[in-house]
């Protein structure tokens, strides 16, 4: 994928329109990439084991913010062991170390980010926020 | 203009990256072979401790040392004593701004600095006021950005004891006009502190001729290794400082009770020093100088201004710094993340710098997330420049492109 690409079905979608944007007071956690002023929270509702929403808030960069409105979409509505799963499979395919599993749905367009290796700490902020949160991290 | 091609057989980073467009110098310069050469033959022919051992091996090894400091003080016309090796401005300053607070800072006290500053020159001060509940004050910036005499005379008062404040600007390029604020700090009885990161490379330092109390570098922006820095005193003003690291080496006599210190500048180089790099960089020091900095100054003011007349004819960003001192542009494109637009730098092999650049307070200044720097050495060529500015060109229409959606 060329970076036209990769930006055109980020930037123009979830970029400009972000999804789930807004904090509503559930257990979150913020992280900052200091060396380019990324900074995102991302906060989930769980019960019972299932992730009823994702919502984020924060600003950076056009991969990191939609990243993270990408990631409230996909893992939003799954159960904390599949979307634990996903993470790793997100993780895995963002090194380039595979293709990508299809149940990554909307965020298989950043396997193209694979091959900018300066951003992939852009991609997986908002999805290392979530990993923290879901091992039990709270910022509040 | 230098003998560019010449000059970059010296830089083997060319070899192994013949496309490269390097620019960000003022992140870190590369390195010239003499430099790799002369650090290898210390760890090949001579690479024992200083001032250890009494063979002939450790006396090659310290002589190498002590030439390399004596480099270092003819470079600044410093005395030798004047010179310690740190690793590197951040030690240097931090260093410096413990053991100097501790006698001479104390509550209602001011520590005078700019928001122009890296965060190594503001923030060991920004520490110690905190804990010895001095003040912190800002020099206001001109509308320009810049820190001027006029503005300087204004913030100063009585209770300002240390002036803390960078030569030259690392996002801004702007030199700081230290030759009339010195004279004035002296006046007022404050002791002046000089980030001189960006300085030493671009042009010649004398710091008898500044007459600045404390100035500090770093090797690896002037084409040194990394792991060695510099922090010059004025000899008055080192001898009454006490060190803030004990160990081997800096001590003359240890008794179970006390211990007597080395002399100046010894006793602030605690441990087996970076012997290594302080070689190197009295290497890049004869490798600045048998070009001279005059040349380099010329070569890059000249770049400098090409880059700017090829920028001035087009639209979609934002360049906050068209007077600079030094060859340093800082420009955002407009409605772009610097490091989305970075990415896309990248695509050509035009390595430049995007973020805070270590002064987040001069993004704030600009009202900005960060930006894009680029920044000109003496390796740079107008054929740089070019790929530079084509790529800035080729961002700009990209991510109008993606905006209009076609």
């Amino acid at each position: 994928m060329n970076l036209e690409n990769l930006y055109r079905q980020v930037i123009l979608d979830h970029y400009k329109n972000p999804r789930n944007k807004g904090l509503k007071g559930y257990p979150k956690v913020r992280i900052k990439n200091p060396s380019c002023g990324d900074d995102i929270t991302v906060e989930a509702k769980v019960s019972e084991g299932l992730i009823e929403e994702i919502n984020h808030e924060g600003s950076g960069c056009s991969i990191c913010c939609s990243s993270a409105s990408v990631l409230s979409e996909t893992l939003g509505g799954k159960t904390t062991a599949k979307a634990e799963e996903l993470i790793q499979k997100f993780y895995s395919m963002i090194k380039g170390e595979d293709e990508g599993d299809e149940e990554l749905e909307e965020a298989l367009v950043y396997q193209g980010v694979s091959q900018f290796p300066a951003r992939i700490k852009c991609a997986t902020l908002p999805w290392k926020a979530l990993e923290r949160l879901l091992k039990g991290d709270d910022d509040e | 203009m230098l003998a560019v091609k010449k000059i970059r057989e010296c830089f083997p980073i060319y070899k192994k990256h013949p496309r490269l467009v390097y620019l960000d110098s003022a992140a870190t310069s590369l390195k010239p072979q003499p430099v790799l050469d002369k650090m290898n033959e210390y760890y090949g022919e001579y690479g024992v401790n200083i001032h250890r051992g009494v063979y002939e091996l450790s006396f090659k090894a310290t002589d190498e040392y002590d030439l390399a400091r004596e480099k270092v003080a003819r470079f600044i016309n410093a005395r030798t004593e004047e010179v310690v090796f740190t690793s590197n401005v951040t030690d240097a300053l931090n260093k410096l701004a413990l053991m100097y607070a501790k006698e001479n800072i104390k509550a209602g006290d001011v520590v005078l600095t700019s928001e122009l500053e890296h965060h190594s020159s503001l923030l060991p001060w920004m520490k110690i006021c905190e804990e010895k509940k001095a003040g912190l004050r800002y020099i206001p910036l001109s509308e320009e950005g810049r820190i001027t005499t006029e503005n300087f005379k204004k913030a100063l008062t009585d209770k300002v004891k240390v002036v803390a404040l960078t030569y030259v600007s690392n996002v801004m390029g702007y030199r700081t006009p230290l030759e009339e604020i010195i004279p004035l700090a002296h006046e007022n009885g404050s002791v002046v502190i000089v980030d001189a990161a960006q300085a030493v490379q671009h042009f010649r330092v004398d710091v008898k001729a500044l007459d600045c109390d404390f100035l500090a570098f770093s090797g690896h922006k002037m084409l040194g290794p990394t792991g060695i820095g510099v922090l010059y005193g004025k000899k008055r003003h080192l001898k009454k400082l006490q060190p803030v690291f004990y160990g081997g080496d800096m001590n003359e006599d240890v008794y179970p009770d006390r211990v007597e210190i080395k002399e100046i500048p010894y006793c602030f180089e605690a441990g087996t020093p970076p012997i290594a790099e302080a070689i190197g960089l009295g290497r890049a020091i004869d490798f600045l100088e048998e070009i001279g900095l005059k040349n380099i100054e010329a070569h890059c003011r000249e770049l400098y201004d090409y880059a700017l007349a090829k920028l001035s004819g087009i639209e979609g960003f934002t360049l906050y710094n068209k007077n600079a001192d030094i060859p340093i542009i800082a420009l955002n494109i407009d409605g772009v993340h610097p490091h989305d637009a970075a990415t896309c730098f990248e695509q050509d092999k035009v390595c430049i710098r995007s973020g805070h650049h270590c002064a987040q307070l001069v993004s704030r200044f600009l009202n900005c997330v960060g930006s894009l720097r680029a920044s000109i050495y003496l390796y740079n060529d107008r054929e740089d420049i070019d790929m530079f500015v084509g790529a800035l060109v080729k961002t700009i229409e990209l991510f109008r492109k993606l905006d209009g959606g076609q």
